[in-house]
């Protein structure tokens, strides 16, 4: 047997690494509250992995909208300020217009983003501001307790879709990186996942495009990142990836959609 | 320096710029839409930007991001466009953002939505109603000071007549600091001893989790002293009068001058102008109608600044309403009781009613 494989009818040889312990610098936490098999500290952590990198770590606000993922708001180690839901980023407009060299990003959930700001977004985008909206899109709303929002797919079963999404009742669901991708003010825009350590460093990389094209002014940047949240999806936990990957990631497609500098 | 003719709209925009405004969004809505032309004609050549939103909610939210920063910054509507604004005013005074807010509204339907607001929670604006052009420059700039000291947004209410009537004055920066805020949100936080978090929850940076109760009582308290320290207002006539006229705004400006015209005449008649409608100025009202048989309100609604008179002299002296609704067709809040005869008319009528008494 290989050593890299985990043995799990003995004891383990080591002592259990957690990967708090090799957190981002920017992460003031270690460990959060949110559930078990929640795809949205990993979001975030690849956010402040990347400012750190990039040398702006002096240099940096983030605005953050409402949802599961505020409660991780205090950990972000650099400036933030915390809008109203489906607001933030109108907000980033505005900082970034005061403070044109600071990379700014906004970080909102579907419900946020798309129910209740998606004039927002569409307006924020089609102006062509030098921001990055971070959707974590996880197709429902965790923080109520897994009800329906405007990227819930059909068939997916939420607290209000007891029968499943369906189409008639409760209308299609929107794929926001498909519409903002045509608006003359957005440079890129893509849509990464956090189920799988390929697609992490994926979605990096992504989030990397976006924070790039924003410092050379190229205009608006979206990266939608699919997110787990087995609780609200009423999933095991451990099922929470495969989900993600066979459920959501089936409508909402995983891949770069648009970069204006290539 | 010379005096210039100016209507109270651009005379706004050049005291705000003067006073050190770098942002301004807006939405068009007569009649503050020449607000919005006069920001966005003057603030990019002093260095500031006025961006026109796609809605008022998303030029509050822009305002709001850019105020975080420090940056002096203010937005504005009509009392419609400041109705869509609410929700996001009632968080500014929990993120304690210093924000400057215009409603050059459809006559005086909108004091209760200054005073109260339709927002979650307790909390105020301070609301300046200015009288004139002038007062509104010297108010404007004021306004980002009061708004700074507090760390509280602050509500500029003037209407129709200031936006559009013309006066010779003089617009320059009077004795303006702008203060380097070691709280703003600008991205230099971590530079500065640690990242600042400006959250209306009062959420802080490093620490997990909330108190809620706390972060409202201490919230409260400050209104507290808000409310003790920024009451203003003006009166005259006051000391012998039997009937005290109480007005605020452009409306204000009729009364004085009718209480005015009476007093000359040999009537014992007062005048009171709450210049900040919150904090109401209260104490000074009971003092200022101290001996009067009749508090006369005139006020160009239904009755809401009344409840505020009824509330500061507690019975002491009956109020009456003297004012009412009056606009003009199309609803700019140009009412037809905004004539001198009218208006003294009024004031006649609540004399005579005492004398009837």
């Amino acid at each position: 047997m290989s050593n890299n494989v985990i043995r799990t009818d003995a004891p383990p040889t080591r002592a259990a690494q957690r990967t708090g312990e090799f957190a981002p610098e920017l992460q003031l936490s270690v460990d959060h509250d949110l559930c078990p098999g929640c795809g949205e500290p990993l979001a975030l952590r690849l956010v402040l992995e990347l400012i750190e990198e990039l040398g702006y770590a002096e240099n940096a606000l983030g605005v953050v909208g409402i949802g599961c993922y505020t409660a991780l708001g205090s950990s972000i180690g650099v400036d933030m300020v915390q809008a109203l839901h489906g607001r933030a980023p109108s907000l980033a407009t505005g900082v970034k217009r005061m403070r044109p060299g600071t990379l700014v990003f906004a970080l909102q959930g579907d419900g946020d983003m798309v129910n209740e700001g998606l004039q927002e977004v569409i307006h924020t985008a089609a102006r062509g501001e030098n921001v990055t909206c971070v959707l974590l899109n996880n197709g429902v709303f965790g923080e109520t307790g897994g009800h329906m929002t405007a990227t819930t797919v059909l068939g997916q079963r939420t607290k209000n879709t007891l029968g499943g999404r369906d189409a008639a009742q409760h209308g299609h669901p929107i794929s926001l990186a498909e519409m903002l991708a045509p608006l003359g003010g957005s440079a890129y825009i893509a849509r990464g996942s956090v189920h799988d350590a390929p697609n992490i460093v994926r979605t990096k990389n992504m989030l990397r495009r976006a924070f790039e094209a924003q410092l050379a002014g190229e205009g608006f940047s979206l990266v939608e990142i699919l997110t787990m949240c087995p609780t609200g999806w009423f999933v095991p936990t451990a099922r929470g990836p495969g989900y993600l990957d066979e459920v959501i990631g089936a409508v909402h497609k995983i891949g770069e959609i648009k970069e204006r500098s290539r | 320096m010379t005096r210039r003719l100016m209507e109270g709209s651009e005379a706004i925009a050049e005291a705000a710029i003067a006073a050190g405004c770098k942002f301004f969004a807006g939405y068009p809505m007569t009649p503050f839409t020449e607000l919005l032309e006069h920001f966005a004609a003057k603030l990019p050549a002093a260095g500031g930007v006025c961006i026109n939103a796609e809605s008022e909610l998303e030029a509050v939210g822009m305002a709001w991001g850019a105020v975080a920063t420090g940056a002096r910054a203010a937005t504005g509507s009509t009392g419609q466009g400041l109705a869509l604004m609410q929700e996001s005013f009632s968080e500014l005074v929990r993120a304690e953002l210093p924000l400057v807010v215009f409603n050059l509204a459809r006559g005086q339907f909108d004091y209760r939505q200054a005073t109260r607001g339709g927002g979650h929670g307790d909390y105020h604006f301070v609301v300046l109603a200015p009288l004139d052009v002038t007062e509104a420059i010297d108010l404007t700039q004021r306004a980002f000071e009061i708004a700074e000291r507090w760390r509280n947004p602050v509500l500029i209410y003037g209407d129709y007549l200031l936006a559009h009537t013309a006066e010779a004055v003089e617009v320059r920066a009077q004795g303006v600091t702008v203060d380097v805020k070691d709280w703003r949100t600008d991205g230099t936080g971590r530079a500065r001893g640690g990242p600042r978090h400006i959250s209306p929850i009062g959420m802080q940076a490093g620490i997990k989790g909330i108190d809620a109760e706390e972060f409202w009582q201490r919230l409260q308290a400050k209104h507290e002293r808000i409310a003790a320290a920024e009451q203003r207002f003006e009166a005259e006539h006051c000391e012998d009068a039997d009937v005290v006229v109480v007005a605020f705004g452009s409306l204000a400006r009729f009364a004085r001058h009718a209480v005015r015209e009476l007093r000359r005449e040999g009537a014992r008649v007062g005048y009171f102008r709450p210049i900040t409608l919150w904090p109401f100025p209260s104490d000074a009202l009971v003092r200022a109608t101290a001996g009067v048989k009749r508090i006369a309100v005139l006020e160009q609604n239904a009755g809401q600044m009344i409840d505020d008179v009824r509330l500061a002299v507690l019975g002491r002296a009956p109020v009456i309403a003297i004012g009412g609704i009056s606009t003009d067709p199309h609803g700019f809040g140009i009412g037809t009781f905004f004539d001198p005869e009218q208006v003294r008319a009024r004031i006649e009528s609540a004399l005579a009613a005492r004398s009837a008494a």
